[in-house]
């Protein structure tokens, strides 16, 4: 119990002083995940919108393999990353694998299912008859995405913050990929895992505080966004 | 009357099944058409499809003599429309928002925005809540602002599907009313799909009645009414009593039809031996106490026994067995003025104008 408390203890006192290594880790993290977010805003909001207005056969079928793409384990696409980027391997000319090229590649895959599939569905759970209305406003089609686009807009804004939440949290792929380099590579979760292995308790407690924090704030924007209620 | 609308050979088909299959109808400028029929007759699906938002399977739009989707490009066409659910679909945003929007679509802003919109809701009695968010309002208020928005874009033709039925009755009530304004007006084309006779009579110049897809009659409401063409718009409109029978004689327009062995006459042109169809509203049947010889001048009088009284509000619904089923409306105060009960024995007398005919396999013209 003591160690908890010491722990504890030192790790306010790491955060309150501006400690410059959990400073930098955090703010190393932030532009990683950031980004790798970024990338998959970009990606799979414009695809799970194209998914959820288009009628084709299939569609289904796209459909789960999305699903099951936002529950991709994080070390399997490291895994995947890291053969692709071995020397040896189909992108290794590329000679990014343990920089955080290759983790923002990596966060990417593993966001970008994840923005996809809400997307997806807060552009279903319009109502249909919406586009219809839209139609009848007198709206080109693509006016009449950039309506629904708004329409969901706080839903989207939950596919960021899942997207960001899933990868700012995750070890497996980072570790993998960017091997922990220390002000290099180093991010939250694998400093945490590397602090914990060491026995450092209070760097490890205050890490994840900050982790802790994150997932708050994001937490808070979601449940605002699911307790809203839709205009009739 | 100037065409503003035809529709040609029109056919929409989904799944393989043919859900909307009208050959020929016109609408005219400045009308305002009801499609009545029961769920699944097919009035959205018609709706839609006039409108564009459907594409039809096959056949033709016709706005003012042109083609839609050929000599009229399908988005200037809907430009010229506006549309009104059953739900209020309101955007996630102020109600001075939703109401300007058709106009935002169409590049209109500023000012000239504000001033249509803002006169909009004045119209619609909604100026008050112009910058509220959409998604505070009630039923009645969102069914308003929708109603604001279709109008901002002064459409040419406005159609309405259902736009009534998810309200309670006082508010239905006042904005029916308000509509009925509005349309008087602006003398808005307007195309409305209802299964609610009673708001189609109030508020049309003519009437679709639609069944399985198809246009089944379609005239002025005392006609529909009056004079359905066969047994199924009889029924919808609000004829109990629907009766087969056989023509005995025609005397100079006078007919005397047989109908389960008892003879019924009524007036038409059908001949001897013919098989028709009698439709009686049950406000024409009026009841008297005793057997026979009532003192009205109907010339039909039939006695029968009360088999079921149904309450409907102002008035009672009874059902009688005269030797065939017929039906008569009796005020609540005469029911019990005149002590009917069930199975009491009264005479019921019905004109023999009052008596609509439809000749079995033919129908008559003008039903486009």
């Amino acid at each position: 119990m003591d160690i908890i408390l010491e722990g504890i203890g030192q790790a306010f006192i790491l955060l309150v002083t501006f400690d410059p290594e959990v400073i930098g880790i955090t703010w190393f993290s932030l532009k990683v995940s950031g980004t790798a977010t970024l990338i998959s805003l970009v990606i799979g909001m414009s695809a799970g919108t194209a998914v959820a207005l288009a009628q084709f056969p299939g569609r289904r079928f796209v459909v789960s393999l999305i699903n099951t793409g936002m529950a991709l384990p994080p070390v399997v696409v490291g895994l995947f990353v890291t053969i692709f980027l071995w020397r040896n391997g189909p992108l290794g000319f590329l000679e990014i694998l343990y920089t955080p090229a290759a983790m923002i590649l990596a966060q990417a895959i593993i966001a970008t299912p994840i923005v996809m599939g809400i997307s997806l569905a807060s552009m279903q759970q319009l109502p249909r008859k919406l586009r219809l209305q839209i139609l009848a406003l007198g709206a080109t089609r693509l006016q009449m995405v950039w309506i629904l686009i708004r329409e969901a807009r706080l839903p989207l804004l939950a596919a960021v913050m899942a997207g960001f939440g899933g990868v700012i949290s995750e070890v497996g792929a980072s570790i993998m990929v960017g091997g922990n380099i220390k002000g290099y590579t180093r991010v939250l979760t694998t400093a945490t895992v590397m602090e914990t292995s060491r026995g450092n308790f209070d760097i490890a407690i205050a890490l994840s505080i900050i982790l802790l924090l994150f997932a708050y704030a994001i937490n808070l924007v979601l449940t605002y966004v699911q307790q809203r209620e839709r205009p009739r | 009357m100037t065409k503003i609308l035809e529709a040609k050979n029109l056919h929409v088909i989904r799944g393989g099944s043919l859900l909307v299959d009208v050959p020929a109808m016109t609408i005219f400028e400045g009308e305002t058409l009801s499609l009545i029929g029961p769920n699944g007759a097919g009035k959205t699906t018609l709706l839609q499809a006039l409108s564009y938002l459907t594409k039809p399977s096959a056949g033709q739009v016709l706005f003012r003599g042109q083609a839609v989707g050929e000599e009229q490009r399908v988005l200037e066409y809907r430009r010229k429309l506006a549309m009104v659910f059953q739900e209020p679909l309101l955007f996630d945003t102020t109600v001075f928002g939703n109401v300007a929007s058709g106009l935002k679509i169409r590049g209109i802003g500023g000012a000239e925005a504000r001033r249509i919109a803002e006169s909009q809701l004045e119209r619609f009695g909604i100026a008050h809540l112009r910058d509220r968010s959409a998604k505070t309002l009630s039923g009645g208020e969102a069914q308003r602002a929708s109603l604001a928005r279709a109008f901002a874009v002064s459409p040419e033709i406005l159609f309405l599907d259902e736009p009534f039925a998810a309200l309670d009755p006082p508010t239905r009530e006042s904005i029916v009313s308000d509509l009925e304004k509005v349309l008087a007006e602006t003398k808005t084309t307007t195309i409305m799909a209802t299964h609610d006779r009673n708001e189609a009579l109030r508020l049309s110049d003519r009437i679709a009645v639609m069944e399985g897809g198809r246009i089944a009659q379609i005239d002025r409401p005392a006609v529909i009414l009056n004079r359905p063409v066969d047994e199924f718009v009889a029924s919808f409109v609000g004829t109990e009593t629907v009766l087969y029978g056989r023509i005995r004689e025609n005397r100079r327009g006078t007919l005397a039809a047989v109908v389960n062995g008892t003879e019924i006459e009524a007036v038409g042109d059908a001949l001897p031996g013919e098989e028709v169809v009698l439709c009686i509203r049950p406000e024409n049947v009026t009841l008297a106490m005793g057997r026979g010889e009532a003192a009205t001048s109907a010339r039909n009088t039939f006695t029968g026994r009360i088999e079921r009284i149904v309450p409907m509000g102002p008035y009672q619904r009874v059902h009688l067995d005269c030797g065939f089923p017929l039906v008569a409306y009796v005020t609540s105060q005469s029911l019990e003025g005149m002590g009917l009960i069930e199975d009491l024995q009264v005479a019921a007398s019905v004109k023999a104008t009052a008596i609509h005919v439809i000749r079995q396999g033919r129908r008559p013209a003008g039903t486009h």
